[in-house]
């Protein structure tokens, strides 16, 4: 990732004291290749808030968060990250294959320097938490791919993080692991309150998870809804049969069928 | 649709084409070792009727039938010696060739992985010295190191070094962007992401190199032998000696144990990588899964 491969950035993601977790201020991105990938972001992420963003493939979602994490540099506005820690749930478990489960979610803390015991303890605590327990000496070639999930959320858990960005993490999943991940998730958020930005494809997994859903356009992405979702937390699985639920899908829906020229893939 | 497709499946497996058909029934072992000892026969009747049937008695030398090399080359104990000891040192060299050609080409790999600059600067000759034919080097080496052990580990050096640079340097760039991002993301130096992350990426490729290297490296001292007399024989030299004397028994014993040892190399170096690799990595065609 070089920053001279892509057009000068115009300001670099900074660090600020500023409440937000995550802000966007009119944040462009335009690839070397020309393509216009986002357009005049603005967005805000607080503390104690999970955002979901759906919109059309292609749309710039995953370079959203590509920017939030620092990976990429914005060429027009400003990324604000709170002074907070930021951890990164890719599409993919990417979990080293000669690691087994203990030592792909200590990874993150031996490369933050954490002590060794400390870290240790803090991993096998949490691959409880996310329902591994028994399999910490396996290795992932040896796990489903809903287990490989869960380590990769375990990873991203051990660093405690304040900012937490996740890019379509079950889209490979079948629908009942993928349902019962985001029993589990929502769970998490409930009791930790850290600031969350979700990229899905799937509208009701966006209303199930989030306190907000943000509906993108077509490229170059731009944001063209933002929907405040009600619930309280925590969510009951059978939230998802109720009416409320529904009016609150087809409202994101009819935003995405309006504004997203309908390819929602 | 699906009926008819299944009753072709069904056909097509109930064809003895391939495998199952005429060992099943019998033990694993049985089964996979019948193939092979067929062959085997196959060779030894081809053999035998070239030693006594196509040549004339005064020229069978020329191939010489089993049980005699048996009796002259390995049952007689002073050529049974002498070819040990041959065959020892040429072990000796060819490993030590092999240590340090891997030590080089592993160090020279991940330099070249840490900047492309230097890749470039590196890799053309890398495949130059590929693609220099060794053995056009060989006197030259004798000229400067020597005949003896020195020139024959640098000969083995010289052969097996490309593989290893060329396998470990593609398993150092083989790592996922993604796996690449997971260690920028946090904060990774340089030595913690080619530690943790290239170096292991690379360990099958590297083993792959290595197996193939260890058969060069056999090569290489058996070749170095031949050129450099000096010192003790290697089984390289027995062979040149056989051959200018016509002792064509111990000839194809010392041809025989030269294969045995490169075999025996290559399959240890394969069930070394299968050790360290194999729970997580294809290498070898394990699964890596079910294990
Ligand atoms: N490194 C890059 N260089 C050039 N263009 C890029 C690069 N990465 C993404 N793009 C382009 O930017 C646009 C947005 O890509 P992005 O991956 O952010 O889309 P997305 O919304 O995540 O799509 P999907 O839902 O299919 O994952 C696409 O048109 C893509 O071709
Ligand atoms: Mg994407």
């Amino acid at each position: 990732m070089s920053a001279s491969a892509e057009a000068v950035p115009a300001t670099a993601a900074a660090r600020s004291t500023s409440p937000s977790a995550l802000r966007f201020e009119g944040v462009s991105k335009r690839f070397s290749t020309g393509t216009l990938a986002l357009d005049a972001i603005d967005l805000t992420v607080d503390a104690g808030e999970f955002v979901s963003v759906v919109g059309p493939s292609g749309c710039g979602k995953s370079t959203l968060l590509r920017l939030a994490s620092g990976l990429s540099q914005a060429t027009a506005g400003a990324v604000v990250t709170g002074d907070v820690r930021v951890s990164y749930v890719f599409q993919d478990p990417t979990l080293l294959p000669w690691r087994t489960v203990l030592g792909n979610v200590e990874l993150v803390g031996e490369l933050a320097k954490l002590p060794r015991s400390e870290r240790r303890e803090k991993a096998l605590r949490i691959i409880k938490l996310v329902g591994l327990e028994g399999f910490e000496r396996q290795r992932p070639g040896q796990l489903s791919g809903g287990m490989q999930m869960r380590v990769s959320l375990a990873r991203a858990l051990l660093l405690d993080p304040g900012l937490f960005l996740f890019d379509e993490p079950f889209g490979a999943l079948d629908e009942m692991t993928r349902e019962r991940l985001g029993d589990e998730l929502q769970q998490l958020f409930h009791s930790r309150r850290f600031a969350g930005l979700f990229i899905t494809h799937s509208v009701a997994e966006a209303v199930f998870l989030s306190t907000r859903v943000v509906v993108m356009s077509a490229r170059p992405g731009q944001i063209v809804a933002d929907v405040e979702i009600p619930f309280d937390y925590p969510r009951s699985t059978e939230l998802r049969f109720t009416p409320e639920f529904a009016k609150m899908t087809g409202v994101v829906s009819a935003a995405l069928r309006r504004k997203g020229k309908g390819e929602l893939t | 649709m699906s009926l008819s497709l299944t009753k072709a499946f069904r056909t097509a497996g109930s064809t003895p084409a391939k495998g199952p058909g005429v060992l099943a029934g019998a033990p694993r072992l049985v089964r996979l070792a019948i193939p092979p000892f067929v062959t085997l026969a196959v060779i030894l009747g081809i053999w035998l009727t070239i030693t006594y049937v196509i040549l004339a008695p005064e020229r069978r030398f020329l191939m010489p039938p089993p049980h005699e090399i048996a009796k002259v080359g390995f049952l007689d104990p002073a050529n049974r010696a002498q070819m040990l000891s041959a065959l020892l040192l040429s072990t000796q060299v060819a490993m030590v060739g092999l240590v340090i050609a891997t030590v080089i080409g592993v160090s020279v790999a991940v330099v070249m992985s840490q900047a492309r600059a230097i890749e470039r600067a590196l890799y053309p000759y890398a495949v130059v010295l590929q693609t220099i034919p060794i053995l056009a080097l060989v006197p030259l080496i004798g000229f400067w190191f020597e005949f003896g052990f020195t020139s024959r580990v640098i000969v083995c050096v010289l052969i097996a070094l490309f593989p290893l640079i060329a396998n470990t340097l593609f398993g150092l760039q083989s790592v996922d962007a993604a796996h690449h991002d997971l260690f920028t993301l946090h904060g990774a130096s340089r030595w913690e992401r080619l530690v943790k992350l290239q170096f292991p990426a690379a360990l099958p490729a590297l083993f792959t190199g290595l197996r193939i290297a260890a058969g060069l490296s056999v090569i290489g001292a058996v070749v170095g032998d031949m050129f450099f007399m000096q010192g003790q024989p290697g089984i390289g030299t027995l062979l040149d000696l056989y051959r200018s004397r016509l002792q064509s028994e111990q000839l194809f014993a010392a041809i025989f144990l030269s294969s045995l040892l490169g075999i025996v190399v290559f399959s240890a170096f394969g069930l070394l990588g299968r050790l360290v690799v194999g729970s997580w990595s294809t290498f070898g065609g394990g699964s890596g899964r079910e294990r």
